[in-house]
């Protein structure tokens, strides 16, 4: 039995961390409802807890919806084109933008808190142009807040408060939420658009594809 | 590829104890062979978490250093695609794997325990450097495994030097 001891204990060791990692794992993607702080990802409808941020028509037979990253370099190269979509259609057209912040971004999650601290103060849209509009500037800083606290300031945000909140777990929680709400529906990387609910094909994502699908969904509206 | 063992016999060159020796030898410091094992857990539970936060995008609290966010969501947290968090939950695991086997009198195991040791000596000083002189941020977890990492040093340099002056 002793001669066989040391690999029952390595392969207990290792069946312990496996099972560990799994149970974080799942953890992580289906929050418990039954955990401590009841915060909005925690419920069981936690998707439909915030109100997505959105603009253009509240009735528009279009919803154009993008889960987007701030750091995301085809993710600013779109946020242009979807602005001359949006001016294009108006009121035709109803804007959704969810975060979903890559890992591989460094300072991707930050620009998504400090969207969501504006968004707190009812300025969201205008942190979210200015994120995209001046990607190449604070992207490659080691820190970006002080650009973002520039734009806030800009924007006329109490300067205050946003550095506060782009740390709140309120802030967190939302930005958290929206990615959640991508990996369920199938989101893998950035940028990704959805037109009435069915994800628009990368290769379709141009300015004469998105066009074209949007017309498409107009002729046949989605569900 | 190998030839069926018999029992008895095995192509790994268990070494038996020596009878005044300890039990379980793990050579000649088997204390330091069990420190270093537990040390290992406690690096592969630190790595699987890591792992974890960055497969489902979760943030890291760092209550000490408050730089997770930006080491752990840096392009320098992962290789060629594969998180740094996850080589290190391999590495630890490997550890605990040959310490507890260098315990149980598996003389073979020393040299590769140190080799490994000693490779995520330069793993974890590269990424020292690159939170202190290019990130300019720490990540409490990171400097956990650091600290673990270090310690596994000490210990395999003295656990070596130990036999050596034993032999």
């Amino acid at each position: 039995m002793k001669r066989y001891l040391p690999f029952i204990i390595i392969a207990v060791v290792f069946l312990g961390a496996l099972g560990a990692g799994l149970a974080l794992y799942r953890s992580a993607r289906n929050p418990s409802p039954v955990a401590s702080t009841p915060t909005p990802e925690q419920t069981p409808n936690m998707f439909e807890s915030y109100s997505p941020h959105a603009r253009g028509g509240n009735n528009a037979p279009i919803t154009l919806e993008e889960y987007g990253d701030y750091q995301c370099p085809p993710c600013g190269g779109l946020a242009p084109v979807l602005k001359n979509v949006e001016a294009e259609y108006g009121q035709r057209v109803r804007f959704v933008f969810r975060q979903y912040p890559l890992p591989i971004h460094p300072h991707a999650l930050i620009a998504a808190q400090a969207a969501e601290a504006a968004g707190l103060q009812g300025r969201f849209w205008e942190m979210h142009d200015r994120l995209y509009e001046n990607q190449s500037k604070w992207s490659g800083e080691i820190d970006p807040r002080p650009l973002y606290i520039n734009y806030a300031r800009d924007i006329g945000l109490d300067v205050d408060r946003f550095i506060n909140d782009m740390n709140a777990q309120q802030v967190k929680s939302r930005v958290a939420s929206d990615r959640l709400r991508g990996n369920s529906v199938g989101v893998t990387g950035t940028p990704t658009l959805f037109i009435n609910g069915r994800m628009l094909r990368p290769e379709a994502m141009s300015p004469e594809g998105i066009r074209t699908a949007i017309d498409m969904m107009m002729g046949k509206p989605g569900k | 590829m190998s030839a069926r063992l018999k029992p008895g016999a095995s192509t790994l060159k268990r070494e038996r104890p020596a009878a005044d020796s300890h039990p379980s030898s793990g050579g000649r410091a088997p204390l330091l062979y069990a420190i270093a094992a537990l040390l290992a857990l406690l690096g592969l539970a630190d790595a699987v978490y890591l792992t974890i936060n960055h497969l489902t995008g979760q943030t890291a609290r760092c209550t000490v250093t408050g730089g997770c966010n930006e080491v752990l969501g840096s392009a320098y947290a992962t290789a060629g695609g594969v998180p740094i968090a996850a080589l290190g939950a391999v590495a630890y695991f490997a550890v605990f794997s040959l310490a507890t086997l260098v315990l149980f009198g598996y003389r073979w195991a020393r040299t590769i325990l140190a080799l490994l040791v000693g490779l995520m000596l330069l793993t974890t000083l590269w990424l020292l450097f690159v939170q202190a002189f290019i990130l300019h941020k720490f990540c409490d977890y990171c400097l956990l495994s650091a600290t673990i990492i270090l310690i596994l040093s000490g210990i395999v340099v003295i656990a070596s030097r130990r036999e050596r002056a034993a032999e």
